[in-house]
C-alpha cells in the first residue's frame, strides 16, 4: 500500500481566538438539527481512542427520550503517553465549555460535568473560576447550563466511559455491560453524551469554521486534525496538532532521533509498529486508506534502539495487571499470565513456544473481554511478541 | 403480551420474548450455554465471560447473559472460536484458583470443576497463580468459612450480600491482579455485619465460601456410648433434604429422613417443629400480652409492633442494624434454641438422663444457626443448650458416608417427648408460616373460634412478594380479650433481609402502623436458607413451598395449641406461656452491635 501524504501541521485547537462568548451565542441560535448534521458531515470522530462518529453520538442522545440528560467531559487522561487534554484544559478550557453547552443545547441537557483525573486536581482551583466564569455568561444569554468538576481518584479504568459513570455514582469503577449504551442509559441511568476533552474541542472548531474546513483535513475515513502527544526517544517531545493520515515514516522523519527502532501508537493499549512496517502505516482511523487506529488517544512513544522491547512489554503489562479493573476473567488474569509469562519465557522456565500459547489467549482475551480496555490490553503484547520475537527470549 | 422477535440459534429461528438475553432464548430453546457468574436470584453480572457466544456480523464475542436479543439476530453458540474462547477462560479462571479439588469441600458440586470436565481441560497449560498471591482463609465464624484462594470472583456472594439481605458484608476490593472478595477492612467475617445468613455459601459456585462444617463432631458423639445424642429436625430441611439424595426438588422425604437419622445411630430423633408449636404459644401470648399492655393500660413502654425472633439471621441483622428496634423483637427465642434448653432439663428429667451426657444436635436449613447456638445467651439450660448445628447439606454427607440407600428406606416416625408437631409448626419452614401459625392460635384464643378463613390456609400471608401485608379484624371476643373487640390486627410478612430493611425503614419512619412483623431473612423464609441444597432458585423455593403447605395439609393436627404434647408440656412443667419456667428456659435477650 503505497502512501504519499506529508506531514501537515494545523493549529485550530491552541489557537486562543478569545470569541468564545460570540461563538456559544451564534451557535446557540442555530437549529439543532442543522448542528448535528454540521458535525455528521465533518466525520468528526471520537478523539478518546475508539473513533466513534462524534455526530451520531449527539443524534442518539437528542433523539433519547428523557427529562433529563448530560454532559460529561472526559478528562481521566490516564493513558500511559498521552498528556494532551492537560493542555487543552489549561490553555483553551472555554472551547470546551463552549462546546458542553452547546451539545447540552443540541441534546437538551442543562447540566455538564468534567470528570477530572486524580493526578490533575491542581487545574481544578483554576477551572473552578473558569467555569464560575463560563456560567456567569450563560446565564447573562439566558442560557441554562451548569458545569461541576468531579474529581477522578487515579484508577486507570475509570477512563473506560461506563466505569466513569459508576464512580460518578459513587461505586466501584468497573465497566458495565453494553448495551445499554451512554446514549440511552449513561450516568444515573439517563441519556448521555460522554467526550474527550479533544473531541469536545473539535467540535468547537467546526461549529466555528463550518464542517467543510475540517472535513478538507486528513483523509477518507479520517478527516481533520488530531493532537499527537510525542514522548520517548525523540529530540522534540511535546504535543503537536497534525492532520490524520500521515505514514509514520513521515512521523517519525519529523520526530525520531535518528535511530527510532519502534513507535508505540496509542499508548501502552495501543500497537507497536517496527521500523519495517513505517512506511505502510498510515495514522488514523481504521478503514480502506489506512493501516492501523489510534485505540488511545494520540499517544506516539517512539523507542531506539538501545531500548530492550521486553523491557518495554514488561512495564506495559505490570501496568495493565494493576489496573485492570479486576471484574471480568480474561482482562484480570490474562493479564497476569501474559506478564508472568514473558518472565518465565525470558528466564527459560517456559520454552520459547510458550510465546504462542500467549499469543493465542490474546486472541480470547481481544474476543471475550467486557470492555474496550480488556479487548485492548494485549494489543502491545501482540504487536511487540510478532515484531521482537528474539528480544522476548534471548 | 410482550413483542415477539425472531431470532436464529445456530441455524435454526426461534420466536422469543422482546428483552429476553440471548442465555435465556437458548435455556428456552434447549441449548446449554455454560455459565458462572450468573445466578436466577441475581441481577446480571456478565464478569466471568464464560457464556460468551458468536453474534454474526460481530467481531467480538457477546456475554450471553448481558445481551439481550434482537430482531433477525443470529447467534452461534458452538463455533471454534465460542469453544476455544470458552476454554481459555475456564484455564485462566483455574490458573488463579487453588483447584486442589480433592481437598475441597466441595468437591463433587463446584461449577468451576464441573466445567473443566466438561471441556476436558487436562493439562494445565497457563502458569498457576496461586504462588503468588496473598490468599487467606477465614476460619473464626461459626458458621461460614471463605477461602480466598477457592474465589473466581464472580461476584455472586457480593450481589447476593447487597441484592437479596441488603447487608454488603461482602465487597469487592482492591483492582486488577489483587482484586478480591473482603471484607470491612478484611476482618473476619465473624467481626463485621455479617449474619451468617449463608446465602452467599449458598450462591458460591466453588468452594470459597462454605459452611463451617460439624460432622466429625456428630459422628464422635454418636460413637460414644456415655453420650446420648438427640437431634432435632428442622421443618424446611424434610423439604430439601431429597434434592441432595436424588429425588426432584418439591419431594417431601420426613419419614426417609426420620430413618435415615435413626440409621445414623442418633438415640432419639425429635422435632423442631414441636417447639415451633412451642413458639407460637409464647410468642403468641407475647404479642396478645402486648397489645392489652398497649390498648388497655396505655403502657407507654410497651414496643409495638413486635417482631418474630425464630431467625438468626434476622436477630443479627436488625442487632447490626436497627440496634434501637431490640425491644420490639419477641423475647422468644428460635424453636431450635428452645428445643436445646428443653432438651437437657425437660427431655433429661422425662427420660431420666444426666443432662451432662446429652448431646444434642439439631439439623436446620440454615448456617446462622450454628452462630446462634454459639450465642453466650444460649445457656439457660445449664449448659450449651444446642451443641452441635448441622445444615442440610451436612446431613446428606453424613447419610451418604453411611452408606445408607435413603429412596429404599421406610418411613418412620418422630420419638415421642417432643416430637409430635402440627400444621402450623410445619409451615414455619416458608415465609409467612409463623404469621399464619400465630394467628390460627392467637385468632382462636381470643375469640374461641378458627381463623375466618377457608380450610385455616391464610393465604393473604402466602406467597413470594417480598414485603406482604395483612390485617385481621377481631369480632366477639371472650371475656378476657373484650379490649379486642373491633381492632384490626396489622401484620406485615418479609424475607430476605432486604425486605426486611424495607419493612424497618418504614417502621422508623412512622410510615407503618403495624402489630406483628413476621421476618426470614433467606429468601422463601427457611426453605430457601443458606444451608439447604445448592442450587436453590425461585423455581425450586416454589416447589420446596409447596410441599411444606402439603405437609401442613396433611396432618392431622393444624393448629400449635392443640398438639397434645405441647398441652402435656404446659401441664407437666412449664405451667403457662409467659410464666417463670418459660422466662427462664424459652426467652432471651438481645445485644447491640455496630453497623460494619
Amino acid at each position: 500500500m503505497a502512501i504519499t501524504y506529508n506531514l501537515k501541521r494545523a493549529d485550530f485547537i491552541f489557537r486562543n481566538e478569545n470569541d468564545w462568548e460570540k461563538i456559544l451565542n451564534r451557535t446557540l441560535q442555530r437549529d439543532k438539527q442543522e448542528l448535528i448534521n454540521e458535525l455528521i458531515s465533518s466525520e468528526l470522530k471520537g478523539r478518546g481512542g475508539a473513533g466513534f462518529p462524534t455526530g451520531l453520538k449527539w443524534k442518539l442522545a437528542n433523539e433519547a427520550v428523557s427529562d433529563e440528560k448530560y454532559v460529561i467531559c472526559n478528562a481521566d487522561e490516564g493513558e500511559p503517553g498521552t498528556f494532551k487534554d492537560r493542555e487543552i484544559l489549561t490553555k483553551v478550557p472555554f472551547k470546551v465549555m463552549s462546546a458542553m453547552a452547546i451539545c447540552g443545547y443540541i441534546i437538551g441537557a442543562k447540566k455538564g460535568f468534567i470528570y477530572l483525573r486524580g493526578e490533575y486536581k491542581y487545574l481544578q482551583p483554576d477551572l473552578e473560576k473558569i467555569i464560575a466564569e463560563f456560567e456567569y455568561y450563560c446565564k447573562e444569554i439566558n442560557f441554562d447550563f451548569t458545569i461541576n468538576i468531579f474529581m477522578g481518584s487515579g484508577a486507570y479504568i475509570c477512563g473506560e466511559e461506563t466505569a466513569l459513570f459508576e464512580s460518578m455514582e459513587g461505586k466501584r469503577g468497573e465497566p458495565r455491560n453494553k448495551p445499554p449504551f451512554p446514549t440511552n442509559s449513561g450516568y444515573m441511568g439517563k441519556p448521555t453524551v460522554i467526550n474527550n476533552v479533544e473531541t469536545l474541542a473539535h467540535t468547537y472548531t467546526i461549529f466555528k469554521h463550518g464542517s467543510k474546513k475540517f472535513y478538507d483535513l486528513g483523509v477518507q475515513f479520517s478527516r481533520g486534525t488530531k493532537l499527537f502527544s510525542v514522548s520517548g526517544d525523540t529530540p522534540k517531545p511535546g504535543i503537536y496538532e497534525l492532520e490524520l493520515g500521515m505514514s509514520l515514516q513521515d512521523f517519525v522523519d519529523e520526530f525520531g532521533d535518528g535511530d527510532t527502532k519502534a513507535v508505540q501508537v496509542g499508548g501502552a493499549s495501543g500497537f507497536l509498529v517496527p521500523r519495517k512496517r513505517f512506511g505502510e502505516t498510515a495514522i488514523g482511523f481504521k478503514g480502506k486508506l489506512t493501516g492501523i487506529s489510534l485505540p488511545t488517544g494520540g499517544s506516539m512513544m517512539l523507542f531506539n534502539s538501545s531500548r530492550s522491547m521486553f523491557n518495554v512489554l514488561d512495564n506495559y503489562l505490570e501496568f495493565f495487571r494493576e489496573e485492570s479493573c479486576g471484574q471480568c476473567t480474561p482482562c484480570r488474569v490474562g493479564c497476569q499470565q501474559l506478564h508472568i509469562g514473558i518472565k518465565a519465557v525470558k528466564q527459560g522456565a517456559k520454552p520459547a513456544s510458550y510465546l504462542d500459547k500467549l499469543l493465542k489467549l490474546t486472541e480470547t482475551m481481544q474476543y471475550t473481554a467486557k470492555c474496550g480496555l480488556g479487548q485492548s490490553v494485549a494489543n502491545s503484547f501482540s504487536s511487540i511478541v510478532e515484531n521482537f520475537r528474539e528480544e522476548m527470549i534471548y | 403480551m410482550s413483542k415477539k422477535i425472531n431470532i436464529t440459534i445456530n441455524g435454526v429461528v426461534y420466536e422469543v420474548d422482546e428483552g429476553l438475553t440471548i442465555l435465556e432464548a437458548a435455556q428456552s430453546a434447549g441449548i446449554n450455554i455454560p455459565t458462572l457468574c450468573y445466578h436466577k436470584d441475581l441481577c446480571i453480572a456478565g464478569n466471568c465471560r464464560v457464556c460468551v457466544v458468536e453474534i454474526v456480523g460481530q467481531k467480538r464475542l457477546a456475554a450471553s447473559c448481558a445481551t439481550p436479543c434482537q430482531e433477525n439476530m443470529e447467534i452461534l453458540t458452538n463455533t471454534l472460536n465460542v469453544r476455544n474462547s470458552r476454554k481459555h477462560i475456564i484455564e485462566l479462571l483455574l490458573s488463579e484458583h487453588n483447584a486442589d479439588c480433592t481437598k475441597c469441600y466441595k468437591n463433587g458440586n463446584c461449577e468451576l470443576q464441573e466445567l473443566a470436565a466438561e471441556y476436558k481441560i487436562m493439562s494445565q497449560d497457563l502458569i498457576g497463580l496461586v504462588p503468588y498471591k496473598d490468599y487467606t482463609i477465614d476460619m473464626f465464624s461459626p458458621s461460614i468459612i471463605k477461602d480466598d484462594s477457592r474465589c473466581i470472583r464472580c461476584q455472586r456472594c457480593v450481589r447476593t450480600c447487597a441484592e437479596l439481605q441488603g447487608v454488603n458484608a461482602l465487597t469487592v476490593a482492591y483492582k486488577g491482579d489483587k482484586m478480591k472478595i473482603a471484607t470491612f477492612f478484611e476482618n473476619s467475617m465473624n467481626d463485621v455485619v455479617c449474619t451468617n445468613c449463608g446465602q452467599c455459601v449458598n450462591h458460591c459456585p466453588t468452594g470459597a465460601l462454605i459452611e463451617k462444617n460439624y460432622i466429625e463432631e456428630v459422628w464422635e458423639a454418636i460413637s460414644d456410648p456415655d453420650k446420648h445424642v438427640v437431634i432435632q429436625t428442622a421443618p424446611a430441611v424434610r423439604v430439601g433434604l431429597g434434592e441432595e439424595m436424588g429425588f426432584e426438588p418439591g419431594e417431601r422425604v420426613t419419614g426417609k429422613m426420620v430413618a435415615a437419622l435413626k440409621n445414623l445411630g442418633f438415640d432419639s430423633v425429635l422435632d423442631t417443629d414441636f417447639t415451633a408449636d412451642l413458639t407460637i404459644m409464647e410468642e403468641g401470648t407475647e404479642l396478645l400480652t402486648r397489645l392489652k399492655k398497649a390498648l388497655v393500660d396505655k403502657d407507654k413502654n410497651v414496643k409495638l409492633p413486635m417482631t418474630t425472633s425464630c431467625s438468626p439471621g434476622w436477630v443479627k441483622f436488625i442487632e447490626h442494624m436497627f440496634p434501637e428496634y431490640l425491644e420490639n423483637v419477641s423475647t422468644c427465642k428460635s424453636p431450635q434454641q428452645m428445643f436445646g434448653a428443653l432438651a437437657k432439663t425437660y427431655y433429661a428429667k422425662a427420660r431420666k438422663l444426666d443432662p451432662e451426657k446429652i448431646v444434642s444436635v439439631s439439623v436446620m436449613p440454615c448456617t446462622a444457626k450454628k452462630f446462634e447456638a454459639s450465642r453466650p445467651e444460649m445457656h439457660d439450660s445449664g449448659y450449651r443448650d444446642v451443641d452441635i448445628v448441622l445444615t442440610t447439606r451436612e446431613l446428606a454427607i453424613m447419610i451418604k458416608q453411611a452408606g445408607i440407600d435413603f429412596r429404599k428406606l421406610p418411613d418412620k416416625k418422630f420419638d415421642r417427648l417432643m416430637g409430635e408437631s402440627s400444621g402450623a409448626a410445619v409451615i414455619f419452614g416458608a415465609t409467612g408460616g409463623v404469621m399464619e401459625a400465630a394467628l390460627r392460635t392467637a385468632y382462636e384464643l381470643v375469640t374461641g373460634r378458627e381463623v375466618p378463613f377457608e380450610d385455616l390456609n391464610i393465604m393473604p400471608v402466602r406467597g413470594m412478594d417480598g414485603v406482604r401485608e395483612a390485617s385481621v379484624k377481631i369480632e366477639k371476643p371472650l371475656e378476657n380479650w373484650a379490649f379486642l373487640d373491633g381492632v384490626e390486627l396489622k401484620c406485615a410478612v418479609a424475607h430476605g433481609l432486604v425486605n426486611a430493611k424495607k419493612v424497618m425503614d418504614a417502621v422508623k419512619s412512622k410510615k407503618a402502623d403495624y402489630h406483628f412483623i413476621e421476618i426470614m431473612a433467606c429468601p422463601g423464609g427457611c426453605l430457601g436458607g443458606g444451608g439447604q441444597p445448592i442450587p436453590t432458585n425461585p423455581e425450586i423455593r416454589a416447589k420446596r413451598t409447596q410441599a411444606i403447605y402439603a405437609e401442613d395439609k396433611n396432618l392431622p393436627i393444624r393448629k400449635s395449641h392443640e398438639n397434645p404434647e405441647i398441652i402435656k408440656i404446659y401441664k407437666d412443667f412449664l405451667g403457662e406461656p409467659l410464666g417463670k419456667k418459660s422466662h427462664e428456659l424459652l426467652h432471651t435477650t438481645y445485644v447491640g452491635r455496630n453497623r460494619y
